[in-house]
């Protein structure tokens, strides 16, 4: 509390904490910069804030939707989900814990597969959800995954994947552990085939992921400031009992220790994603950015139309 | 209390205790104790047969971390005629987390490979508890293909806690070392057989555990998180341990039962460390029973069929849609 308010009646003071929350729906509290914004004009701007440009977490399916092509996209293994074979039990059943989970994100795990195009050439792209248990990879996640990979392998096209988990899923035991296995096999016969994989790490990509699918990319790009790493920070602290240096296991650190090729900002990654796989699947040249885009573009000018309707909610544009 | 016997091993501590006791006592009695003694020696096995014909889940984690468990570079000079320890990753650095090597067996030579702990606290402290950093995976990966090159089936030991989760070892990629790992593994061009010795530990295990078939020790355990950790994100407590070691299925059995692991090599009554010998002799029996079933396939057939062992683990169905 600052002098000029203590020197205010009680009375007329105003509780700072209770006006922080944020109500649910059309306004939303940047976890970057705390600035309150319009909810429409944030996912127009691919949940990215448009103030400090934190890159928010992103549901699986929103993310392909955003990444591929409108046009002539089919999900893949869409039926496969986990069977429990060793009935886990910790406080709660895994087998409720699972259906909260499908209930809370409406998917069947927490990997959704799809072939489509981007920017009109086919590719195959997976998404980790992170509400999704955290994004544990679990038998179901190794077998979309091995299912899209194999879509690769069978039509020759690229594949890309975005990551966010927490790691392996505990409560498949060693099925999850071997999922890091089974995801790595796939991957050595595409780069057997010459096929391009290329791994997004996003905020977080930890553990059992990052030690297997997520850091075997031909190239392993990182969306800004994601939390990427093995061990999480807090076993890390418990361990060195020390302080961990500034920005430690951010996607700008792993850049200077040479994990990653390239920090891409996620407004930027369609483009930039379709150059580099151009260029490697010696494809023609985007030609101009601004066409290829159309199709996003256009989504982005009816969204934008849409919300007119509502200006009188919005606040001010920012210039 | 006998610190090198757990507490549920106490009970046999105690009589071959007084049994030693007795010996000692016998040389200068007059008294023919003989009898004794080996009224004691019988109710001795039979106490330790009883005791471990029922071990939880959660003992046999214990036995797989037992303070006398035969380590790797315990079972070197038992199993192989040779062995040259091979060092560093060409990169960084030499980590004695993982101890690797040419060695012969039984005359054939072989690459060894293998997680090291170390035995009193400055050896524990040099071998960082078994726990390897990003120059000991990249130092397997280098014999590994050194192997794939030279045509030596690749032996790997488990046995240990997990990768280390430190400052240097993030820096320097733990993670990318360990997938690299997976993804050489899964299709290196000689056999690999893959043996936990004691703890199986997660990603740092699996790191040098892919191949074409899975041996265990009977008392060694294999788990995708330790059961502790597990209990203290799932239960929030460490005290769970044994609740979690049970549901997480870590022993040599479940596993078998699961069709995860290939083989249970059968350790000699009390554990590996009462008979290194007797044990070293079962392992090297199942090494070489292996190792020439592998070695009768053709080369691609063998890459085939280790594929579709990768590629069959999980636990999943689809569902009606």
């Amino acid at each position: 509390m600052s002098w000029f308010e203590k020197l205010m009646p009680s009375r007329i003071r105003t509780d700072n904490a209770t006006k922080r929350g944020v109500p649910e729906g059309l306004w939303v509290r940047c976890e970057g910069c705390d600035a309150t914004l319009y909810r429409p004009e944030v996912e127009r701007n691919l949940d990215v804030c448009p103030k400090c440009s934190h890159h928010r977490r992103m549901s699986a399916r929103r993310r392909l939707e955003t990444f591929l092509d409108s046009e002539g996209r089919e999900e893949i293994a869409a039926d496969i989900e986990s069977s429990d074979v060793l009935k886990f039990r910790d406080s709660k059943k895994y087998k409720d814990r699972l259906i909260a989970a499908q209930k809370a994100t409406g998917e069947r795990d927490a990997l959704v597969v799809m072939q489509g195009q981007l920017l009109g050439r086919p590719l195959v792209a997976s998404a980790f959800d992170f509400r999704f248990m955290g994004g544990s990879m679990g038998s179901a996640v190794g077998e979309r995954f091995v299912r899209g990979a194999n879509r690769s392998l069978e039509k020759g096209i690229p594949l890309v994947c975005f990551s966010a988990s927490g790691g392996a899923r505990m409560q498949e035991a060693l099925f999850s552990l071997l999922q890091m296995a089974k995801t790595s096999a796939v991957l050595a016969r595409l780069q057997e085939e010459r096929i391009p994989f290329i791994s997004v790490m996003t905020d977080p990509t930890m553990g059992g992921v990052s030690a297997s699918l997520a850091m075997l990319g031909d190239l392993n790009v990182a969306e800004p400031n994601a939390l990427i790493g093995f061990a999480g920070p807090r076993v890390i602290q418990q361990t060195v009992r020390e302080t961990l240096p500034e920005g430690f296991q951010r996607s700008e650190f792993l850049l200077e220790h040479g994990a990653i090729d390239m920090i891409v900002d996620r407004r930027d990654m369609r483009s930039r994603l379709a150059s580099v796989l151009g260029m490697l699947t010696h494809g023609p040249a985007p030609g101009n950015v601004e066409d290829a885009t159309g199709a996003a573009a256009d989504e982005v000018d009816v969204i934008a139309a849409d919300s007119s309707d509502e200006a009188a909610d919005a606040p001010p544009p920012r210039s | 209390m006998n610190p090198d016997f757990l507490d549920f091993e106490q009970p046999i501590a105690e009589l071959e205790a007084k049994i030693r006791d007795l010996r000692y006592v016998g040389d200068d009695a007059e008294v023919n104790i003989q009898e004794e003694i080996q009224r004691l020696e019988d109710k001795c096995r039979s106490l330790t047969e009883s005791i471990f014909a029922k071990l939880s889940p959660w003992q046999v984690a214990q036995m797989s971390r037992h303070p006398r468990r035969p380590y790797t570079l315990d079972y070197i000079p038992e199993l192989f005629d040779e062995f040259e320890e091979l060092h560093g990753d060409r990169a960084y650095g030499d980590d004695p987390a993982i101890v690797g090597g040419v060695a012969r067996l039984d005359g054939r030579p072989v690459m060894l490979i293998g997680h090291q702990k170390g035995r009193q606290t400055r050896d524990k402290i040099h071998r960082n508890f078994g726990m390897p950093r990003p120059e000991g995976y990249r130092k397997a990966l280098r014999l590994m293909e050194m192997a794939e090159r030279f045509h030596l089936p690749v032996l790997t030991f488990i046995d240990t806690p997990g990768a280390y989760p430190g400052v240097g070892a993030e820096e320097r990629g733990q993670s990318e070392a360990i997938a690299r790992n997976l993804r050489v593994m899964a299709r290196l061009d000689t056999p690999i057989i893959a043996t936990v010795i004691g703890e199986g530990g997660s990603g740092g295990a699996l790191a040098i555990g892919v191949g074409d078939a899975t041996l265990m020790l009977q008392y060694s355990t294999y788990s995708v998180i330790s059961p502790e950790g597990c209990a203290s994100i799932l239960w929030k407590s460490a005290e769970k341990a044994s609740d979690a070691a049970e549901a997480l299925g870590i022993t040599s059995e479940r596993l078998k039962e699961l069709g995860l692991v290939d083989r249970i090599v059968p350790e000699p009554l009390g554990g590996a460390h009462r008979d290194p010998e007797a044990m070293s002799a079962r392992l090297r029996t199942a090494l070489l029973d292996t190792l020439v079933g592998l070695e009768g396939l053709d080369p691609r057939k063998r890459l085939d069929r280790r594929y579709r062992r990768l590629m069959d683990y999980g636990a999943f169905q689809e569902a009606a849609s």
